[in-house]
């Protein structure tokens, strides 16, 4: 599905990803997790596209595809899809008018049929129970006055509807109550197949307790310092992050 | 500067003819101010961008071109009409060819009684009192030589009156079209819109072309609102991109009444309009909101003067500019409050989208306050298109182009929404795909 072959990025000529390997396999859930500053959002954004990163070094390959030439929009419509950690609002574009769109120019891209307006809403209707969002959202304007948790529910809606084969939910957790993180959870999990992949990136194990993650891997200023099963999230949390730090500097040291 | 001299005495020479032409008009008591104005054209310069009002608009170009007052005698298919009418938009209708009356093209059948929709012409030679009363009431020709011109000429343009307790509800569509067949011509309608106590009136000023042509077109609009009235307001220009086009609206509002305007504007080469509103009873309240969309080397200039001269009045004002290639905007907002007008409510804002690195706006709010219980804010910006959420749409799968449209389809949005003429509102809509995304529209 995507590997990232020792990737390094920079903004403003600093350097933020020092050197990642990764590599998901289709139908895995991958967490990545890390203290503030580590650069989990930065390689969400690299991954989505953002053009104010500078690629200085290594290759990411998305279904085979050459992902870091490719436009944002491209990405999308082949199958990637990032949530946003904050997503944008936009006054004066309706939801629908942005999913429908969205979804069309997806379905051109794979020369499917665009969905008339009947399938539209039909399609649409059933996703938003995923996340139990209020039908009175579709007609206002994109994320404009949202909540926080309508924020980020919305993110996981637009998810549901366009089927990616690859998410990345950037801090989809931060900022919610335990009931509307239950929610977006279970909708994440009814997506989740064996054909689609998932990363989380999180700064919290808490959403690790609902979505279940097949490997954990912390990432430290740039790079990735440890892997491991899903119990790893469990020991962060118990430790904390000053533990895995400790460990970085003796690999430096007897490096 | 020779040239401008020879302009002017040529208009001064020319303004004799142009007495004797008008056969028994000049018998007519508005006939002194026509004099008047002519006097005051003679006096008057034509404005540099030294002047503190034209600062950012430079006329030169205008004056470069010997323009000549169009004759009446152009003749139009009717079929060429039908092309500027809109989808079950059932109205008055009023047409205008190079600013001379055509009934033959109108459709105003049916008035309700007292009602008169009707050139201008008609009204002065009929001695209509509504001509006597506000004819260059408001539109003050001594300090404007544009104004000037336009009453000394002044022959004909769209006259409505709206007796007291009238509520007229068909929109009335007065229809400008200017062919200029490869003449350089100057129209200059001239309107006045007299609208009684009580009464409610739609009116739709919209000015369109035949042709590419250059053409001069130099229009004064007085409208007077009596107590209560409720009037709405809509121009539309859609014309030549040669075209020059110089409008001075003047809104005068009696207690309690309510005036909106809603300018949407294509531009031409150099439009410059001035709308001045003035609060002349308490309980006013008037919207003034506008939107333009330039390209290329157009400028277009928005003067706007509210006058807060009694307590309790409200005004909303918010025109967006859309500005392309190395076309330029100027937005001049001036509200004044005066000492007595306290609980005055004043709101404006400019917002301008630059669409390309050449594109240039100057915005300046004025705000003239001298009344001490008043709540007033104004707010101006300009930039580009809102880097995060492009990023944002396309990592939805939107295109590059489609993302654009979408973006610049929701900055106009608000404006387009409050356009109180449903048909027009669809039609700015749709000029506003037209022009930047063609592929959007199917799936809109």
């Amino acid at each position: 599905m995507l590997e990232i072959k020792d990737l390094h990025v920079s903004i403003d000529g600093k350097e933020i990803l020092k050197g990642i390997n990764l590599k998901i396999n289709k139908g895995e859930v991958h967490a990545i997790m890390g203290p503030n500053g580590s650069g989990k959002s930065t390689l969400a954004q690299v991954l989505a596209g953002r053009e104010e990163y500078e690629i200085t070094k290594g290759e990411v390959t998305f279904e085979g595809m050459n992902l870091l030439e490719m436009s944002p929009e491209d990405r999308a419509r082949a199958g990637f899809f990032l949530a946003f950690q904050y997503p944008v609002e936009i006054p004066g574009v309706s939801n629908t008018n942005l999913l429908k769109t969205a979804l069309n120019e997806i379905r051109k891209a794979k020369g499917e049929e665009q969905l008339d307006a009947i399938e539209f809403l039909g399609l649409i209707k059933e996703k938003m129970k995923l996340v139990e969002l209020d039908q009175s959202l579709l007609s206002r304007s994109v994320n404009d006055s949202f909540s926080g948790g309508e924020k980020k529910r919305n993110e996981i809606f637009q998810m549901a509807v366009l089927n990616p084969k690859l998410s990345v939910l950037d801090e989809t957790d931060s900022g919610l109550d335990i009931d509307a993180l239950k929610i977006v959870a279970n909708g994440v999990n009814k997506l989740k197949s064996d054909d689609n992949s998932i990363i989380v990136v999180t700064h919290y194990q808490r959403l690790l307790n609902y979505i279940i993650p097949d490997y954990v891997h912390v990432l430290y200023k740039g790079k990735i310092i440890k892997s491991g099963p899903k119990e790893l999230a469990l020991e962060l949390e118990d430790k904390g992050y000053d533990w895995i730090k400790e460990n970085s500097k003796e690999l430096a040291v007897s490096n | 500067m020779d040239e401008i001299l020879n302009i002017k005495k040529w208009y001064l020479e020319n303004f004799e003819t142009f007495q004797n032409n008008l056969n028994g008009g000049s018998r007519q008591p508005i006939n002194n101010l026509r004099k008047d104005a002519i006097l005051k054209f003679s006096e008057l310069n034509f404005p540099t961008t030294k002047d503190e009002e034209w600062k950012y608009t430079n006329i030169s170009p205008l004056l470069k071109h010997h323009f000549k007052p169009a004759s009446a005698n152009y003749k139009v298919e009717k079929t060429k009409v039908d092309q500027f009418r809109f989808n079950d938009f059932e109205a008055y209708l009023a047409v205008f060819i190079n600013g001379t009356f055509a009934p033959d093209l109108s459709e105003l059948e049916n008035l309700p009684g007292g009602v008169v929709i009707s050139s201008l012409d008609n009204a002065i030679n009929s001695s209509h009192p509504a001509v006597q009363k506000y004819f260059s009431k408001y539109a003050d020709y001594s300090r404007h030589i544009f104004t000037s011109l336009n009453t000394a000429f002044t022959k004909d343009g769209s006259f409505i009156y709206i007796p007291d307790r009238e509520i007229i509800e068909k929109p009335i569509h007065i229809l400008f079209i200017s062919l200029s067949d490869g003449e350089k011509i100057l129209s200059q309608p001239r309107n006045l819109f007299s609208i009684g106590k009580n009464s409610q009136v739609k009116i739709l000023e919209h000015f369109v072309s035949l042709d590419e042509g250059v053409y001069f077109t130099n229009s004064v609009s007085e409208i007077s609102a009596g107590e209560n009235a409720i009037i709405s307001h809509v121009k539309l220009q859609e014309e030549s991109k040669n075209s020059f086009h110089i409008h001075r609206i003047e809104v005068e509002l009696e207690r309690s009444s309510n005036f909106s305007s809603h300018s949407i504007s294509l531009g031409g080469s150099i439009s410059r309009n001035d709308l001045n509103v003035r609060f002349n009873g308490e309980g006013g309240e008037s919207t003034l909101n506008g939107l333009y969309l330039t390209e290329r080397e157009q400028l277009y200039d928005t003067h706007t003067m509210i006058d807060h001269a009694k307590p309790y009045c409200t005004s909303h004002e918010h025109y967006k500019g859309i500005l392309d290639n190395r076309s330029r905007g100027v937005f001049n907002g001036k509200v004044m409050v005066r000492k007595d007008a306290q609980k005055t409510n004043a709101f404006q804002e400019n917002n301008n989208i630059i669409l390309s690195a050449e594109a240039l706006v100057n915005t300046k709010p004025q705000l003239e306050i001298f009344a001490d219980d008043v709540k007033c804010t104004h707010g101006a910006t300009i930039g580009q298109l809102d880097m995060d959420s492009m990023f944002y749409l396309k990592s939805r799968g939107i295109g590059q182009d489609t993302a654009r449209a979408i973006l610049i389809h929701a900055f106009a949005s608000d404006v387009i929404k409050s356009i109180p003429l449903e048909p027009v509102r669809n039609y700015a809509e749709s000029i506003l795909t037209e022009k930047f995304n063609k592929q959007f529209r199917n799936e809109h």
